[in-house]
């Protein structure tokens, strides 16, 4: 049988959908693509992209990845990718990977901070880092030191830089760019349930008849979910309903039935008035029986800052940055404020001064008649009129659409799930949004069921699985446990073998609290993994000068240069995805791990090594001395009790945490891997300065100790050689089945052992409560929650920096389906990069007539903090309303966030890249 | 007229007859070859000339080569043809998957046609308190067409791309969606091009991230069929318009009717 | 060195007034300089004043398609620079060719009387071209010389990419110093054909003093249009043939002030 290309291209997609539907294939035909294959080894994976967690399949030749598919087998994508997924095979292929390390150095080779960028070996990279290390860390205490974490780990990656810096430096000051991603959904559950993570899973877009986006434009960013969305509004359109909450037009409207344009911030608001409508107007919408069995009512300050530097006058700040920085010490009520606010008797025009910058997260239960009160003053009228986003938007028409939306969360038997990306968690009250958003599935019981919950969509294609489960964060340990519990630190010393009293107790610096230590001279090394944190933090321009101005040293592993590269001092070349093994956690709890395929390309290294590696050059005694770190804390020496352990003085880290005795027992060759290349155990063809491997599977130990923290604590996870039989797993897995809705006992193992029916919110943390009214926490009396979940009232409060007629302009940032966050990858992948060359700055066309702008003129985009010029874009796939313009941060030349606000949450510490002030003018 | 040598032997009357005809001949062999050249230039079907460009044909006649179009062009996206460049020699075109049109509000290059070559004036209408206006939205640059065999978003891939870079979103291109029956759980989401909208100018094929575009601008003439002009849609009112101009010659020919009626009976009748 | 300037004062001069007209353009579109845009076909002045090559209009006149107004308008402007004050100065003091074909004639001078052939062509196949590229434009139905015009290929090539245009430079090149002096402008170009046409009657001519004469013939030897010059020696006289470019190469090479530029005046039209 002789084929065309073509037609042979179509036998194997068609072969490849046979076998996925379960079909028989003709004989004549699978032999044909069998020969096509010839000499191809198909293994799965996952791809590099997004929290979505599309299964793929890898071709590898030669040692190199000749080609990729969707994985038919993989559940969640079932065959299919997105036009990023489409190019997995090339990502790591871009003409200018980095292939060694590259240092700052003198004519005579030294290291100096003023000099230019010279390859150097291994070796002296390592040296250099581990000596500037030491010269800080001996002065400045673990305190001084700091790793940037990220999302994109891969499970073991995080896990070793996790154990390195707590248990081995015991530093905290290790925090991932998830930080800036989702960590508003991470306290916002552990406030709301007592545990991490989403409740359903992508099977709720099957089943829900209701799909609710607030500020999530899941067309763009969640494509393969979105194509889930789209098959169920297909399925049924009269039934489904799509309701787009969003300050601008985006992709996702086209399939909406309504599409609400709010005022930036304002979700808060719409909230309310949702809960309002069922408090007041539809009492019967309300599952008593749920709310009773299951929940409580509670509240916190209103008081809390905005996340900006205590020090309102802090000396680097610019002039022009002074005004809005004065917000976190006091604010001005506003006449809407005091509306919103109205049952706490707040006035308009009086001064509230920010009293619970440092206990933001402090809530206290109250009763029903409160949380009633509260909601009060959210009637339509105020609502529609404080959120309508688009001026010319009748306000009739707003508010029919706002009581709309009620009623389909209100509606009886009306399956609905509420969506949220960056909208929600890029916000200055963004654990608040994120709370009302249960406070409203909860009070109608539309939780936890197949079709029914508020689903936190993860960016980040391991944001869940490593930033939040293994816990890289400056608070948090693995398994959902955090470094203020003595309980939780004690655990976590007996699973890693080191002495008690080893972790650090006091919370480390989170993402943007590293940049201004770093700005301040608190933190003077720093070690950025899998993440661009000079692109993607807010008020770039301050982080780039602290970098390269201040005496510090800022070594960035990276597989591309990058913005980050060019401020550091030592760049270390990094391996990517399928240049090792690896495992990624999706945003509906999947596990799935992968194969390393080929060898890095030059001398590239995993990061896993180098954090390994770089393990090798400390000794105990070195690191588990005595440290004071503040005033009230001190670390206690713990070489004692090393001793006693068994361990001397001169290990090295490296001897303890990683090559110890149970990493020996995990040896290489192991079945699960033959055939399969494994740099860290074995070292490879490139002979990277002699490196010959580790002789055993450090990826396989790192995963097995890893997963002790969760077993057996509602994290359970699956044995590493299973998740290379299966297309991921969703957690908790107990008896080798996975968990598809959490807290339901008719789906979750551990719900049902709670044994109080069809319900048990059994997240442990948080549940002991004090008692209040509105105005605060009376007594001393603690309320016990076991099992409960909280359904907060949260009030209405302006963002610190509102258009005015000098910044007249609300600038959004975000995203383009075309390009991945900063585009270290994807804009080097020819075809993306021609698909969307650059960042347009998407505004008004009537903003841009009376500006004197036209399409594809350059303007300036001008804050308090800086300014960068864009291409203007009046037409397609943004329309923002007048008054609001729209840049995506991913392109470096077009660098928005020297632009944005540092202000963050104050209770998440994640920054509001939604929202700030600008100018607009023609270049 | 400079004489050639050895005229003076022959009368002058007989020698101005003479280089009349030997003018003539040379002429007429110089202008064959001329024109045999010139037709060959002329044929080229698939090039994108800019907005407002007149008929091809007319385009031709009109365009003086000068250039001030591609001047005009705030993004260089206008080429002159080159000698070399299969396309009429200096007159302007685009190479969409390079360097496409992006649509300019003021329609600088149409403005700039000294000619008549580009008529700004087919691209007016009113604003909306009824001021003339230009509308580049009205430009007919060409079509965009889809292979749907290599375009990855029939396939069911998340893709799009054309979509989301076009100036006319949502009206010009739009997305289909239609069950994956396959997967059963995903919608394809299939781009679809409206002819009354787009306007070919090609953001589209430049975006298209298949090797080659699986998304290209044709001329009109050729990305278009023709409905007959005997018909009209009855379910649309305005299909009535497309056919204003008919032509009241509604006699028709086939091999069958070629012969009059009583030439059939008479001539081949029994 | 001055007297190499003041030898070769008019050809300076003549360098300078195209070098700049071509800079002029080529600014216009790599730098958006306002001053001249668009090329020798269509162009504006100070982005006001449309200019249009009247050849060219005469053509698409031909095809049977009515220019736009400004085309009409700038197309009588040039006409009426040329005919009424520059006569086919056009030819030598704004055509980028003419530095081509002054090269390769200087070139033929220079090298060995061998080196080319000379063949002998009717000056008057320009004339024929000419009105053919008026019937081929209304047979086919586009501006026949424009589309083979070696002067546009040239002078578009320099402003917006020459491509494979270079190959009929070389080839007017070639023709001249090969195979016919003053080939190209003096035999086959139809424009200078219009152009002798058109400027016939101008002000500006060239004026000959036979009082100065010394009979030394260098201005016919060096004219590219010999035949304008039938009165050197024998009368004073305006040059009152069209076929004159205005170049003033007599002027440069005569050492007797014997050729002058100057306005006609109706006393000496007949002298």
């Amino acid at each position: 049988m002789k084929l065309t290309r073509r037609e042979l291209l179509k036998t194997t997609a068609a072969v490849a959908a046979a076998t996925a539907v379960g079909m028989s294939v003709p004989k004549e035909l699978q032999a044909a693509a069998k020969k096509t294959e010839a000499g191809w080894r198909w293994d799965k994976s996952v791809c590099r992209f997004c929290g979505t967690g599309c299964g793929i399949m890898v071709a590898t030749k030669n040692d190199r990845i000749v080609a990729v598919k969707g994985d038919p087998a993989a559940p969640v994508n079932m065959g299919l990718n997105c036009i990023k997924g489409y190019f997995n095979a090339k990502i790591i292929y871009g003409a200018d990977r980095l292939t060694e390390p590259l240092m700052r150095v003198n004519d005579k080779g030294e290291f100096d901070k003023k000099g230019k960028f010279k390859p150097i070996t291994w070796q002296k990279a390592f040296d250099e880092m581990a000596k500037q290390f030491k010269k800080h860390y001996s002065t400045l205490g673990p305190k001084g030191v700091a790793v940037f974490g990220s999302g994109q780990y891969t499970i073991m990656e995080g896990y070793a830089a996790a154990k390195l810096m707590k248990a081995g430096f015991r530093s905290n000051n290790l925090d991932p760019n998830a930080r800036l991603c989702m960590a508003s959904a991470v306290a916002a559950f552990m406030e709301t349930f007592g545990i991490d993570e989403p409740a359903g899973n992508y099977d709720d877009m099957h089943h829900s008849d209701t799909i609710v986006l607030w500020g999530a434009n899941m067309a763009e960013m969640h494509p393969v979910l979105w194509s889930k969305i789209t098959n169920r509004k297909l399925a049924d359109t009269k039934r489904v309903k799509v309701v787009n909450l969003t300050t601008f037009a985006n992709r996702c409207s086209s399939l909406a039935d309504t599409e609400i344009i709010m005022k930036p911030n304002t979700d808060l608001a719409i909230q309310n008035f949702i809960l309002r409508e069922i408090v007041y107007n539809r009492p019967q919408a309300i599952d008593w029986d749920f709310v009773n069995q299951n929940c409580v009512f509670a509240t916190g300050h209103v008081d809390i800052g905005y996340g900006l530097r205590p020090k309102i006058d802090h000396p680097k700040y610019r002039k022009e940055e002074l005004d809005t920085a004065s917000k976190e010490s006091f604010k001005i009520i506003t006449k809407d404020e005091a509306i919103a606010m109205g049952a706490l008797g707040i006035k308009e025009g009086s001064r509230m001064d920010m009293k619970n910058t440092n206990t933001a997260g402090a809530h206290w239960a109250i009763s029903f008649e409160d949380f009633k009160k509260g909601l009060d003053p959210y009637t339509l009228d105020f609502v529609a009129a404080l959120a309508k986003g688009d001026t010319d938007e009748p306000l009739d028409k707003f508010k029919e659409k706002l009581m709309k939306l009620a009623d389909l969360y209100a509606e009886k038997d009306r399956k609905v799930v509420s969506f949220w990306t960056m909208g929600f968690n890029q916000h200055v009250r963004g654990t608040w949004v994120n709370e009302q958003i249960y406070a409203i599935h909860l009070l109608l019981g539309k939780q936890s069921m197949p079709g029914n919950g508020a689903f936190s969509l993860t960016g980040q294609p391991s944001a869940c699985g490593t930033a939040r489960e293994v816990g890289t964060f400056a608070h948090r340990l693995p398994a959902d446990m955090v470094v203020m519990n003595p309980k939780h630190r004690a655990r976590s010393e007996k699973i890693w073998k080191v002495p008690e009293g080893t972790i650090n107790p006091v919370v480390g610096s989170h993402f943007i609290k590293i940049m201004r230590d770093l700005e301040d001279g608190l933190v003077k090394w720093a070690w950025v993994q899998v993440n661009n944190p000079w692109q993607n933090a807010t008020n770039a321009n301050h982080w780039v000068s602290a970098a390269r101005d201040m005496d510090n040293f800022i070594v960035v592993s990276d597989a591309y240069p990058s913005i980050s590269a060019k401020v550091a001092d030592l760049i270390l070349p990094a391996a990517m995805i399928f240049e090792k093994w690896g495992a990624y956690g999706n945003a509906e709890r999947r596990t799935q791990h992968w194969r390393q395929q080929v060898t890095p390309i030059g001398n590239s290294m995993s990061d896993t090594w180098q954090t390994v590696e770089f393990a090798k050059r400390f000794t105990l005694a070195e690191v588990w001395k005595e440290w004071k770190i503040d005033d009230k804390n001190t670390l206690p020496s713990v070489i004692e009790k090393a001793r006693a352990m068994g361990y001397k003085e001169t290990d090295t880290l490296f001897d303890v945490l990683f090559a110890n005795k149970e990493a020996r027992t995990f040896k290489w060759p192991d079945a699960i891997g033959t055939g399969f290349l494994n740099s860290e155990a074995a070292g490879d063809k490139r002979n990277v300065e002699g490196f010959k491997g580790y002789g055993f599977f450090l990826q396989k130990y790192l995963w097995e100790e890893y997963r002790t923290f969760g077993v057996g604590h509602g994290h359970d996870l699956a044995d590493f050689d299973t998740y290379h039989k299966v297309r991921g797993l969703r957690w908790p897995v107990v008896d080798g089945k996975e968990t598809l809705w959490r807290f339901n006992a008719e789906y979750d193992p551990y719900a049902k052992k709670e044994n109080r029916g069809k319900f048990a919110f059994y997240g442990d943390a948080g549940k002991e409560i004090p008692k209040g009214d509105l105005s605060g926490p009376k007594g001393d009396e603690k309320v016990k929650l076991p099992n409960k979940a909280k359904i907060f009232l949260r009030h209405y409060i302006e963002p610190p920096e509102n258009p005015s007629s000098e910044y007249p302009f609300w600038l959004c940032t975000g995203r383009v389906l075309e390009h991945w966050h900063t585009g270290t990858m994807t804009m080097r992948v020819p075809e993306l990069y021609r698909a969307v060359p650059e960042a347009l700055c998407f505004m008004h066309p009537q903003d841009a007539q009376k500006g004197g702008v036209k399409d594809g003129e350059l303007i300036w985009i001008e804050s308090r903090r800086g300014k960068v010029k864009a291409r203007v874009e009046t037409r397609g796939r943004n329309l923002p309303p007048k008054g609001l313009i729209f840049v995506p941060f991913f392109d470096e030349h077009v660098f928005i966030n020297k632009v944005t606000l540092d202000a963050t949450c104050p209770i998440s510490k994640e920054p509001d890249y939604k929202k700030c002030a600008v100018k607009v003018y023609k270049a | 007229m400079t004489a050639p040598e050895g005229s003076e032997k022959m009368p002058e009357r007989r020698q101005f007859l003479a280089d009349l005809f030997r003018g003539a001949g040379a002429a007429a062999v110089g202008g064959l070859a001329w024109a045999g050249f010139l037709d060959g230039k002329k044929a080229y079907p698939t090039v994108l000339r800019p907005p407002g460009a007149v008929k091809e044909e007319k385009f031709l006649a009109l365009c003086t080569k000068c250039g001030l179009c591609a001047e005009a062009c705030p993004y260089k996206a206008l080429v002159i043809a080159k000698p070399g460049d299969e396309r009429p020699v200096g007159t302007p075109y685009f190479i969409m998957r390079e360097n496409p049109c992006k649509m300019c509000r003021d329609i600088p290059c149409a403005v700039a046609c000294p000619t008549g070559a580009l008529d700004s004036s087919l691209m007016r209408d009113k604003d909306e308190r009824g001021r003339d206006k230009l509308n580049i939205n009205l430009a007919k640059i060409g079509l965009a067409v889809i292979d749907r065999e290599t375009c990855i978003a029939y396939w069911g891939i998340q893709c799009d791309a054309c979509y989301r870079v076009c100036p006319v979103i949502d009206k010009a291109l739009t997305v289909e969606r239609t069950a994956n029956d396959r997967t059963g759980k995903h919608a394809i989401l299939a781009p679809v091009v409206h002819s009354d909208h787009c306007t070919g100018c090609g953001a589209c094929e430049r975006a298209c991230v298949t090797k080659k575009a699986s998304i290209f601008v044709l001329p009109l003439h050729l990305a278009l069929g023709e409905s007959s002009d005997r018909y009209v849609r009855g379910w649309d009112e305005k299909d009535e318009q497309r056919i204003e101009d008919v032509s009241e010659e509604t006699k028709t020919v086939t091999p069958r009717s070629e012969k009059s009626a009583l030439e059939y009976l008479n001539k081949d009748g029994f | 060195m001055r007297d190499f300037m003041y030898r070769n004062r008019y050809l300076i001069l003549r360098r300078l007034s195209q070098i700049s007209i071509l800079a002029l353009f080529i600014g216009g579109n790599l730098y958006g300089w306002k001053v001249l845009r668009g090329n020798l076909s269509t162009s504006r002045l100070l982005d006001v004043v449309p200019l249009t090559d009247p050849f060219a209009l005469l053509q698409m006149t031909a095809t049977g398609n009515i220019a736009s107004r400004e085309a009409l308008i700038g197309g009588a402007l040039i006409f009426v620079f040329f005919a009424v004050v520059g006569g086919r100065a056009f030819c030598s003091w704004v055509c980028p060719m003419n530095m081509i074909t002054d090269l390769a004639n200087r070139l033929r001078r220079v090298l060995p009387a061998k080196a080319g052939i000379s063949l002998r062509m009717d000056r008057n196949v320009r004339y024929w071209a000419a009105g053919l590229a008026l019937v081929l434009s209304a047979v086919l139905g586009i501006a026949a010389f424009e589309w083979i015009s070696p002067i546009s290929t040239l002078h578009r090539g320099l402003i917006f990419g020459m491509g494979a245009g270079w190959t009929a430079i070389v080839a007017v090149f070639l023709f001249d110093l090969l195979l016919v002096q003053y080939g190209f402008c003096g035999h086959v170009c139809p424009l200078g054909a219009f152009y002798s046409l058109a400027g016939k009657f101008s002000f500006i001519r060239v004026r000959h003093l036979k009082d100065n004469c010394t009979h030394c013939m260098q201005c016919i030897e060096h004219c590219p249009e010999q035949q304008v010059l039938p009165m050197v020696g024998i009368a004073s006289s305006f040059v009152t043939s069209g076929e004159c470019t205005n170049c003033a190469k007599c002027m440069d090479v005569c050492s007797e002030h014997a050729m002058k530029l100057g306005f006609r005046t109706g006393k000496h039209n007949n002298g």
